[in-house]
């Protein structure tokens, strides 16, 4: 998702899987010792592994353990979720587990960031509306969940709510604008003129 | 909208262009790398047969996976060579300076650009790492980026991003004995909270902060993250410059120096600069800070009972029950006398050589606790080096500390530097969070390095202002 052309994410529709709490950190979402790689590739087994796995390797109690929701892939959180490191290890762990879509009360900048690099929609709702979300979603763990960035609402079976998605991301993922290198690529003649206009670039 | 900040103006001088997402288009003055963060970003570029534009103004280090036990390599754990070698190949491929550890300059990213210089005002700076935060102490725009940023900084020498609201915060009045910058970040964590700072970048001022060196300026602007914001800095000032002649940058060229100063007075915040808040804090009621909890705004003065979790907002009841859980602590209590297993002076937050000195005052004279084992992890080679120059080396082994080599080490264990169990550690680091110090079980009490000092030789939280310091002859 990370490379190539971009594509565009008006909306993502799937299962939806409930991680509560508030402050979880990007340590707990992807543990330091996990990201002695080179590359992003098989991280999705690793993601939550210590919320997920004991010392002994025995699983603990976790959503990401529940059969309920295997293959889900919009995510609900809490309030600032991803916080701590600037790791893209951490979304990208998520993504390779099959998050394509996070739903929360608020998140970390840096992590919102990364997520948005990836094509991956982070969007906000109050408190009571983000709950009302992971309780249904915990009871009925079948329901379809459609995250429409385009028009900012959730809908899941009856209900529609609305939700903020930040004016840039909305336009970035809708408009499929969100890979930056080729946006910015395009404009080296640009940027040139403002490394020379600047008086500590030395200019050859 | 701020009007006639810093932030205002390096942002206007850096910016190239608005991208058709709304985003801007930010020049980089210095992007610095590291091995985490970097290797996809170098597997990205390669992908779309691109190359790093501007290699000149990239800076490359290792330091998150670096032994600092034995550094002859092959490093002794396989993953951490194989890190090692990519970063060595890409830079070389790139053309990029790296001080590797065989350059005596090596250490951790954010000790190394300040010391030679290359971290300066007016300047962008940006970095796979959330403490990028850190170079703000000199009047930078420095900010933490993710992966797939790093890429677009490689490639086009420019970073995307939206403009944030700027928040004053000054803290006032003088510090009191034995309270440093780490006691000033953690309260005002506790005060805006760990997501407080979320849209905002945080200017640092008043008497408490014109007040310090450039050593606590950093731990400050180094914990901007911590309370949400994704940068923090402190206006240039004489105290600024008096650190930058000394660099590699400008000790042999002055007219350097004297041609780049304008540029560096130019870019400070207007006497009528508009902020979007101002918070305002007494530095003299600040005392010796500790956590008692797993995230950095869970701390208390050292003389003050942790907190009910029904006394905290509701948001906030449900983490701290888990985290008092977690440290086995009781609300009520103060964190004086809690027990600790390891002492941790070290990290990009505190393990400069002001640091050090710090922690050697409340050392000299004294022996590490039996049940605590503690280490010294200093920031780069350089103040490694100059720490021995000065004897601190000799003072720290004699007391019982480990003496180590340059790196991230402990603060977030990816490398053979880990808490085992449910050790708890006293640790001049900057992150509490469950299992961050390399075991899950792990308790993590976060503090300045004279407070790290203390628990080293007594075994336990301890209010240093209750030690008698000695003087250090250096």
């Amino acid at each position: 998702m990370t490379d190539g052309p971009a594509e565009t994410v008006e909306s993502v529709a799937g299962t939806a899987i409930p991680v509560r709490g508030n402050d979880i950190d990007t340590d707990q979402i992807i543990p330091a010792r996990f990201m002695k790689v080179v590359t992003f590739d098989g991280l999705g087994e690793y993601a939550f592994f210590d919320q997920r796995f004991d010392d002994e390797d025995n699983q603990k109690e976790h959503p990401f353990n529940e059969e309920r929701f295997q293959g889900a892939n919009v995510l609900v959180v809490n309030q600032n979720f991803g916080c701590g490191s600037s790791r893209e290890h951490a979304p990208q762990a998520l993504q390779r587990w099959g998050i394509d879509a996070i739903v929360g009360e608020s998140f970390a900048e840096i992590f919102a960031g990364n997520c948005l690099a990836m094509g991956i929609p982070t969007v906000t709702a109050d408190t009571e509306t983000v709950r009302a979300l992971q309780d249904y979603v915990d009871k009925y763990p079948d329901t379809e969940v459609t995250v429409d960035v385009a028009a900012e609402q959730v809908h899941y079976d009856e209900q529609t709510v609305e939700v903020v998605v930040d004016d840039g991301q909305r336009m970035a993922l809708v408009e499929g604008i969100w890979d930056t290198t080729a946006l910015m690529k395009s404009n080296s003649d640009a940027v040139a003129e403002t490394a020379a206009s600047l008086p500590y670039v030395d200019s050859e | 909208m701020s009007e006639g900040t810093l932030y205002d103006k390096v942002w206007e001088n850096h910016r190239v262009t608005t991208l058709p997402n709304g985003q801007d288009q930010l020049f980089v003055g210095l992007h610095l790398i590291h091995e985490v963060t970097s290797p996809q970003a170098f597997g990205m570029l390669k992908e779309r047969d691109m190359e790093v534009a501007y290699p000149e103004l990239t800076h490359a280090t290792v330091d998150h996976i670096v032994p600092t036990a034995d550094q002859s390599r092959p490093f002794s754990d396989d993953a951490a060579e194989e890190m090692m070698r990519e970063l060595e190949e890409n830079v070389r491929e790139a053309g990029i300076e790296f001080d590797d550890p065989t350059t005596g300059d090596q250490g951790i990213v954010h000790v190394i650009g300040p010391e030679q210089g290359i971290t300066q005002p007016g300047k962008t700076i940006v970095c796979g790492d959330s403490h990028t935060s850190t170079h703000g102490a000199f009047g930078a725009l420095a900010f933490g980026i993710g992966t797939s940023q790093i890429r677009d900084v490689l490639a086009t020498g420019c970073v995307a991003m939206d403009k944030k609201d700027v928040r004053k915060i000054e803290v006032t009045g003088e510090l009191g004995e034995h309270v440093t910058a780490k006691d000033v970040i953690l309260t005002i964590i506790r005060r805006l909270g760990t997501e407080g700072g979320v849209g905002y970048v945080y200017e640092y001022a008043g008497e408490a902060i014109e007040a310090l060196g450039m050593e606590g300026r950093m731990s400050i602007c180094n914990m901007s993250i911590e309370g949400g914001a994704r940068a923090g800095y402190v206006n240039p000032d004489e105290t600024t410059y008096e650190w930058l002649r000394d660099t590699d940058a400008f000790a042999d060229d002055p007219e350097r120096f004297a041609e780049l100063k304008p540029y560096w007075e130019s870019i400070r915040s207007d006497a009528d600069a508009e902020y979007d808040d101002v918070v305002t804090i007494d530095g003299s009621a600040i005392e010796p800070m500790v956590t008692w909890g797993t995230t950095p705004g869970q701390g208390v003065g050292i003389s003050e009972p942790i907190p009910e979790p029904e006394s905290l907002p509701e948001g906030k009841q449900e983490t701290a029950r888990r985290a008092q859980e977690h440290m086995r602590v009781e609300p009520g209590d103060t964190m004086a006398g809690y027990d600790v297993d390891v002492a941790f002076l070290g990290s990009c937050t505190n393990a400069r050589l002001a640091d050090l000195r710090d922690a050697a005052t409340v050392v000299k004279g004294r022996q590490v606790d039996d049940s605590v084992r503690a280490m010294v992890v200093p920031g780069s080679q350089r103040v490694k080096a100059a720490a021995e120059a000065e004897g601190l080396d000799e003072l720290f082994r004699e007391a019982g500390f480990e003496w180590r080599g340059a790196g991230c080490s402990m603060c977030l264990g990816m490398n053979e530097d880990q808490l085992q169990g449910d050790e708890a550690c006293a640790s001049s680091s900057n992150r509490n969070f469950v299992g961050r110090q390399g075991s899950k079980d792990g308790r993590t009490v976060l503090m300045s390095p004279r407070m790290v000092a203390a628990a080293a030789v007594t075994g336990e939280v301890t209010d240093v202002r209750d030690l008698p310091t000695r003087e250090v002859e250096v």
